[in-house]
């Protein structure tokens, strides 16, 4: 998802790139950026997960920072900025202080993270909505802070593949002018008509179980087997081995 | 972790703290190689230093300081904290 976010942000290739990662974790998505070769730094809420990505000894500098209160970096600092299954976090509301609700802390955040944004940049979020009125509050609260752009979805029609990303704009969205179109999703190149990774390999062990001939477990040589094993533990009165031993009853009727 | 240079684009971001809140100022910190005036010659020994100074500095402990409205941003363990209390969310 990294790399798809990356794909999105559609950044120069032969520059050296300041991103921001929101709601970096562990540092996942932050080691895929040191492989990249992009200098980064990430904000997280949770200080366990911060714990982990030091850990890891991920390259990019790490703040603890609630995203919905703001951002206090200075105008213009990134190239830059990917969320990875962060944004719905922002719709929580968790307590009843006015600045809790989640549109004011979605409006804060985009106003914040819009000017720490260089001009023109982009910043790609995917994130998992809920239901329409989801992506319809965030992309609204996202206009209004001045970012341009618009929802991407993958794999459209897949249950599982499907993946939702904001791609915002600030100014002219970078990439070159005139490059304001927001990038189409991921469509014809699904594995296997609309199945996610994985899918064949249950579909063949539903097939096992279900369907085919299986070779039933309790046959001639298994009771031949058994018998043996008890005549030679000395087990009393284990019947003698004959032409019947193992044969179906047949319907008497 | 912090790097001086990501310092460098830390502001303070309370409520109504919108002037003179940059830069965070440091407590203790006692590195003075770098001369306080950009000098006029930018040699190789300049260079070194200003690369020591900018990203090979990591500061672990300690805290940042508005210098306007005075919030005590902490850092632990190379992590700075930059959570705001409720009446301070802008």
């Amino acid at each position: 998802m990294t790399y798809r976010a990356l794909e999105l942000l559609n950044l120069p290739p032969d520059e050296l790139s300041f991103l921001l990662d929101i709601g970096c974790g562990s540092g996942l998505s932050g080691e895929i950026l040191d492989e990249e070769g992009y200098i980064w730094a990430g904000v997280d809420i949770a200080p366990s997960m911060l714990e982990v990505a030091l850990e890891r000894e991920v390259e990019g500098d790490l703040f603890l920072q609630d995203i919905g209160q703001g951002f206090g970096f200075r105008p213009g600092s990134f190239d830059g900025a990917i969320s990875i299954s962060v944004l719905q976090w922002l719709l929580n509301a968790e307590t009843s202080h006015p600045t809790s609700s989640p549109p004011h802390r979605l409006s804060r955040f985009f106003t914040t993270l819009h000017s720490a944004l260089r001009n023109p940049s982009r910043a790609v979020f995917q994130f998992y909505p809920s239901s329409d009125d989801q992506i319809q509050l965030i992309t609204s609260a996202a206009q209004k802070a001045g970012f341009g752009g618009g929802v991407v979805v993958d794999y459209p029609n897949s249950n599982k593949a499907r993946k939702v990303f904001l791609v915002l704009f600030v100014g002219g969205g970078g990439g070159g002018a005139g490059h304001q179109q927001v990038p189409e999703g991921l469509q014809g190149e699904e594995r296997e008509d609309g199945k996610v990774m994985f899918e064949r390999r249950r579909e063949r062990e539903a097939k096992r179980e279900k369907g085919g001939k299986r070779k039933g477990v309790k046959d001639k040589d298994w009771i031949l087997k058994k018998k043996e094993l008890y005549r030679q533990r000395g087990k009393e009165g284990v019947p003698r081995d004959s032409k019947f031993t193992g044969r179906k009853r047949r319907a008497v009727f | 972790m912090v790097r001086l240079i990501t310092h460098n684009l830390l502001a303070c971001h309370v409520k109504n703290c919108t002037s003179n809140n940059f830069p965070l100022a440091f407590k203790d910190l006692g590195d003075t190689s770098l001369p306080a005036e950009q000098p006029d010659m930018i040699d190789d020994e300049f260079l070194q230093k200003l690369h020591h100074v900018l990203l090979e500095i990591h500061v672990e402990e300690g805290s940042m300081v508005c210098p306007n409205c005075n919030h005590v941003y902490p850092i632990s363990n190379g992590i700075p904290n930059m959570l705001l209390a409720e009446h301070e969310i802008g």
